[in-house]
């Protein structure tokens, strides 16, 4: 039965993407391998091929590596930049066609039917894509088949591109393994002499079925091209991003606010239509001599609306040299937050929008992190027992709860030199070169450390805590530490 | 004879103030206590002393606080000016470390006049502007008689005021009411 036009799928296998990637950062001679711990021992997690044809092997132990080959370089693994480098070649490989998926953690998987005529045929768009991933540094086992199992059994075992319809000769002399199995199930396979795939095509279905479970002649069937099998494409994020281009360069703050305000306006109807609110901007505005100027607005709130953040660029702008003329102006959303629509009232007033304005503004002059609150945490210890966050990342809370009074300032510690090191109060004392004599105490109050976290200022024992109300006015918050006795001045009351 | 109280302390809107003395920031979170909407609190980053907001937390409720730490006193006062001319800030604190000029002092009045909002400026002793609307001494007084739980009696003395007179007064912060109450000085 003719379907349509017959599909074709190219399977790519990084078997060295790991220290590929490490090395076309940095490149190196001779024997290289990435190593992770795994259960307190250091093993090699990928290797180069220098290393590999010394006879090493991806998860031997590192110390017996270096043994083998004493010059061996290491560094540590990083599988998350792994990660994102191997979605940086499914972006890459979107240039063959337009249908890539991620296989496992080391592969690519295309959809190329209909598109290998844009390059000049199926050969010359596999020596295309070898060619430049050889030119990149990265290597790459590539296999071609009508189904997925099959380009992924050609990637993996004996390269190569089987031609239309002729899965099951291109696949049968290789190894059952090649079906994507378990380790299990190859080894049961073995034991029953079943090595190849040809040989497990021939053999009765129904006795392999009830033995290894349906799972086993689904790949089978997957990989000859009987049973369908999807590839699944990654969305793009969106990209948060406009430009203009202007035919005359422009160097006027005037005329570059009135630029920005048209990106704006185009950049916030995007963020509106996918309920995205930007938290940093970034104008990039490039100058007839191509050097580019880029001004930065990191905003206290999630916003999308352009009339509030255009004069918020102002300083910014101001700070441009716009040297003869821009003629290029970018502007991007680095980051977005979720900002759902809200129902506004009449009740609501715009007070809260402009304190957010001010601190935009104080934080573009002084780093939107210097802007703080304080917050409440859960502690009895007087130096824990807030929270200094920045107000733009942090809502402000009111469950503040003391049972006894608090000094209004606090300062670490400064030991009372010359004071009898008893634990009632000292009659007499210095502190900042002032002298006090003691009127009135109130105490103790004992605080004890918080065992469960490690802490310098905590070596000397249990505090006890005493309000000492002196004859010169001042009120203080000394503490005695019975353990290493000494005393100390903490804090000073309102 | 000692003029109103009234008259003077509650501090006048729209106009830069400054406190000296041991008990500036005392004075200071009082004013906070009395300013309807978000107090900013502008200090130099380097300095060891922090505020607690524990113990803010009789005056008023440290979540209408915002703190601003800043490189030096330049920068503390471009922030000042700024926070001050916006209006969205009720009462901006500044902590100074220099002595500040004649047209510093000018440009926080005047951008307290356009925004409509209050400045006070914590100033080491004789480092003030004298564009500064009043000027206050508060130091901290032990009281022989007070009872136990009392906050600390404070003497507030007004040695500057462009719009009255000058004069000291006892008084003291009431925890449960909130409020400054005025102590008569015979208890000397």
């Amino acid at each position: 039965m003719f379907d349509g036009i017959q599909r074709r799928v190219v399977s790519i296998w990084f078997p060295r993407l790991a220290s590929d990637r490490v090395l076309r950062m940095r490149p190196l001679e001779g024997p290289f391998a990435l190593t992770h711990s795994i259960s307190n021992t250091n093993r090699i997690y990928c290797l180069n091929g220098a290393a590999e044809r010394l006879g090493l092997s991806a998860g031997m132990p590192f110390s017996d590596a270096r043994a083998f080959c004493p010059d061996l370089q290491s560094r540590p693994a990083d599988p998350l930049a792994d990660r994102r480098f191997q979605h940086a070649l499914r972006r890459w490989a979107v240039r063959y066609c337009p249908w890539v998926g991620l296989e496992d953690g080391d592969g690519l998987v295309l959809d190329i039917t209909g598109t290998a005529h844009l390059f000049g045929g199926e050969a010359e768009l596999l020596m295309d894509m070898r060619q430049r991933l050889s030119r990149a540094g990265i290597s790459a086992r590539i296999g071609l088949g009508d189904s997925r199992g099959a380009a992924w059994a050609l990637a993996h075992h004996g390269e190569g591109a089987a031609p239309v319809g002729t899965a099951l000769e291109a696949l049968q002399d290789l190894p059952v393994a090649a079906l994507r199995l378990e380790e299990k199930t190859v080894t049961g396979l073995g034991r029953l002499g079943l090595r190849t795939i040809g040989e497990l095509a021939n053999a009765a279905r129904a006795p392999l079925t009830r033995r290894f479970g349906p799972s086993l002649l689904m790949r089978l069937d997957q990989a000859l091209g009987q049973q369908p099998e999807q590839i699944t494409p990654l969305k793009d994020p969106p990209h948060y991003g406009v430009r203009m281009t202007l035919p005359e360069p422009i160097g006027i703050k005037r005329d570059v606010m009135e630029g920005t305000s048209r990106l704006l306006t185009q950049l916030c109807a995007k963020l509106k239509s996918r309920e995205t609110g930007a938290r940093v901007l970034a104008l990039t505005l490039r100058r007839v001599d191509q050097d580019s100027q880029q001004v930065e607005l990191r905003l206290a709130r999630p916003m999308r609306d352009a009339a509030r953040i255009l004069p918020l660029f102002e300083r910014g702008i101001g700070d441009v040299d716009a040297g003869y003329g821009i003629d290029q102006m970018r502007l991007e959303a680095v980051q977005v937050e979720p900002m759902p629509v809200q129902q506004l009232s009449h009740v609501s007033s715009g007070g809260k929008d402009q304190l957010d304005d001010l601190v935009t503004r104080i934080g573009t002059r002084i780093g939107l992190e210097n802007v703080q609150r304080f917050l409440p945490a859960d502690s009895h210890i007087p130096e824990r027992s807030f929270l200094i966050s920045p107000a733009a990342y942090s809502a402000p809370s009111s469950t503040w709860s003391t049972i006894r009074p608090r000094p209004l300032h606090i300062f670490p510690p400064a030991p009372l030199i010359g004071t009898h090191a008893a634990p009632t109060p000292p009659k007499r004392f210095r502190w900042r070169r002032m002298s006090f004599a003691t009127a009135r105490v109130s105490g103790p109050e004992r605080i004890a450390s918080e065992w469960w976290l490690e802490s310098d200022e905590w070596r000397t024992g249990v505090r006890d805590y005493w309000c000492i109300e002196t004859r010169q006015g001042r009120r203080l918050w000394l503490f005695f530490t019975p353990q290493s006795p000494s005393w100390y001045v903490q804090g000073e009351f309102a | 004879m000692t003029p109103d109280f009234a008259s003077s302390f509650p501090l006048r809107t729209a106009r830069v103030h400054e406190v000296c003395g041991p008990s500036a920031a005392s004075f200071a979170v009082v004013c906070a206590s009395a300013a309807q909407g978000t107090v900013l609190w502008i200090r130099e980053h380097w300095r060891p002393e922090g505020l607690n907001p524990l113990g803010l937390s009789p005056f008023f409720d440290p979540a209408k606080l915002l703190i601003a730490q800043v490189k030096d006193q330049t920068e503390g006062l471009a922030v000042a000016e700024e926070a001050l001319r916006d209006g969205s800030v009720a009462l901006v604190i500044l902590e100074i470390s220099q002595p500040m000029g004649l047209i510093q002092g000018r440009r926080l009045q005047l951008s307290a006049k356009a925004g409509k909002s209050t400045g006070l400026c914590l100033i080491p002793e004789g480092m003030g502007s004298n564009a500064a609307e009043s000027r206050w001494h508060a130091s901290p007084i032990f009281d022989h008689f007070s009872a136990a739980g009392d906050s600390t009696l404070q003497r507030y003395e007004l040695i500057k005021n462009k719009s009255g007179t000058l004069g000291s007064w006892h008084v003291r912060w009431d925890t449960a009411s909130r409020r400054l109450h005025l102590v008569s000085a015979t208890g000397e």
